[in-house]
């Protein structure tokens, strides 16, 4: 959907779901997300209907992922890190995390 | 980077936001000598007009536009005046004796404040089309956002819907930055023209107006133009294409990426969580703090500024904040000397021109607000068009009392996506008016926070001696 203008900023290695994709420093998870063609990141609590970033701004709360063990962080506001581990969000949280 | 535990106990001043008003408003404070911290949640500071102007990777200025680039000096004058300016700070709550709570990196504190100036901005205003929710559609501000901060430009088969001078840059952008636009839907009403003509005048003597032609022109010169009154994403488990129509004439177009705007409201929820009275706007159609000339709200001390006040765009919010920073001033430091608030606000008068022109001309139309069927409302909670009015009709006379009924404006989002939907769609099926329904009664924390943020505040002695035995 998305293509970058130019490979400008350092090279950060996040692993989404354990698989690695290539962001870049100014990133935020939902951006790198983005760019990755990563077309959803999470399945809805209610029926299960896969959702993607729809603002980017901080409102809509569609792009919640788990980020380094900590649920529903809204991804468009959490810069990327090196090492981060973001997992996408899977229908109704499971009970014990 | 600062951290919670850098921040002092109180501030004569802490501004909200660091858009054009808060930026404006914290540079103002400072350099008169109010100790002044800027919070923003954002990785930087901007807000949405100029988002990521300090650090933005899209190098060739002529792709975002010289409007863009002024950003950089507001921003630079607020990191010079000394204010602590700090992003990455994520305000959840604002009571009406001025206590900030603000979460930084995990740690929370409580921050008192002589005074507080809100400058949260605006908000896309909810477009609530069949398909909306599906992969593949996002709001026009959202592929903006990515096109400031990261460099990223659409690439596959893109359609670009809805109205709005913010619609018609996005669509300048993307061709600017070598983009592709397959198609521009626009669903503002010919009958607008009706209501706009009699401000023609005074858009024409506006700086909105010339910019406004070549933005058009610049469009229209590359990508088909299409007016629509109907608008459906269809799709399985992403967006496949898109039909619109007009009439009886209906129309399919495969898409990768739809982009949806219609304009911008005032982001509400930190100004209602804190007590700031609102009322019903009905030319802009949504709901605003009531505010004096020098944006004081009905809350001692709490002022609101920039477009959270009222949508009147950016360089307006930058005038706006520098009159709420000068009360700020007269009110703490009368002896200060401060910019001479009479050309401030000759200033922002200027700027108001042409601004009831550009509501009345891109007021989207009633089907496009108020959906019908199976159209999703409430995104969190995944509640449809059907369900609220009928809902509505089984005598419930507001968004509060709704929740009960629907979970509707209960999810993550606390309405922020959704609320004015509800608001007129209540309004239409019982005939009554948006500002008799009134909107959500918003409680802090206004966005989440973890327990563990929470467990981080200081506990003073005497708040441990009372729990304690």
């Amino acid at each position: 959907m998305f293509k970058r203008l130019a490979e400008t900023g350092a090279a950060v290695a996040i692993t989404v779901d354990g698989r690695q994709i290539a962001a870049r420093a100014g990133d935020t998870v939902a951006a790198a997300l983005i760019a990755a063609g990563i077309d959803h990141c999470r399945t809805t609590p209610v029926s299960g209907a896969p959702r993607a970033p729809y603002c980017l701004m901080g409102v809509c709360f569609e792009c919640l992922v788990t980020v380094d063990g900590v649920g529903s962080r809204q991804g468009c506001l959490v810069p990327v890190r090196d090492g981060m581990a973001v997992e996408t969000q899977t229908g109704k949280r499971e009970a014990g995390r | 980077m600062t951290k919670a535990s850098d921040l002092a106990p109180s501030y004569d001043l802490v501004v909200i936001g660091g858009g054009p008003a808060g930026l404006a408003a914290a540079a103002l404070a400072a350099r008169a000598g109010l100790t002044t911290v800027l919070f923003d949640e954002n990785p930087g500071v901007g807000g949405q007009i100029y988002r990521a102007i300090t650090f933005s990777p899209v190098k060739d200025r002529a792709v975002l536009g010289e409007d863009y680039w002024a950003g950089a000096e507001l921003a630079a004058e607020a990191k010079a005046s000394g204010a602590l300016i700090v992003t990455g700070a994520t305000v959840w709550s604002l009571d009406p004796t001025r206590l900030v709570g603000v979460s930084i990196a995990g740690q929370a504190r409580l921050i008192e404040a002589k005074r507080v100036i809100i400058a949260t901005g605006s908000l896309e205003r909810p477009f609530p089309v069949p398909g909306w929710t599906l992969p593949g559609v996002m709001s026009a501000g959202g592929a903006q956002t990515v096109l400031k901060a990261q460099g990223l430009v659409p690439n596959g088969k893109t359609v670009l819907a809805g109205g709005g001078p913010l619609m018609w840059l996005l669509a300048a952008q993307i061709l600017r930055a070598g983009g592709k636009i397959d198609a521009v839907l626009d669903t503002t009403p010919r009958k607008n023209w009706l209501r706009a003509l009699a401000h023609l005048p005074d858009f024409v003597l506006s700086p909105y107006f010339a910019k406004g032609l070549k933005l058009l022109r610049e469009v229209r010169a590359k990508v088909r133009v299409i007016r629509v009154d109907r608008l459906e994403a269809v799709g399985d488990d992403k967006l496949r294409e898109v039909v619109f129509g007009k009439g009886d004439n209906e129309r399919r177009m495969p898409a990768d990426l739809l982009l949806l705007h219609q304009g911008v409201v005032p982001n509400v929820n930190l100004a209602l969580a804190a007590g700031v009275a609102h009322a019903w706007n009905e030319r802009q159609l949504c709901f605003e703090p009531v505010l004096d000339e020098d944006f004081n709200s009905s809350v001692p001390g709490i002022s609101v500024a920039g477009d959270g006040a009222g949508i009147a765009g950016g360089t307006a919010a930058a005038e706006r904040g520098r009159i709420a920073a000068i009360a700020a001033v007269r009110a703490l430091k009368p002896e200060a000397s401060v910019p001479d608030l009479q050309i401030v606000r000759q200033k922002l008068q200027r700027e108001a021109m042409g601004r009831a022109f550009l509501d009345w001309l891109n007021r989207p139309a009633d089907s496009f607000r108020q959906p019908e069927g199976d159209t999703i409302v409430c995104r969190c909670e995944e509640v449809t068009a059907r369900q609220v009015r009928d809902t509505a009709d089984l005598g419930c006379e507001g968004p509060n009392q709704m929740k009960a009924f629907l979970r509707c404006g209960m999810g993550p989002c606390q309405g922020r996506l959704r609320g004015l939907t509800v608001t007129e769609l209540i309004a239409a099926q019982r005939g009554t008016t948006p500002a008799e329904v009134g909107y959500y009664r918003l409680r802090p924390p206004v966005k989440p926070i973890t327990l563990s943020e929470l467990a981080s505040l200081p506990i003073a002695e005497a708040e441990r001696k009372a729990v304690e035995r």
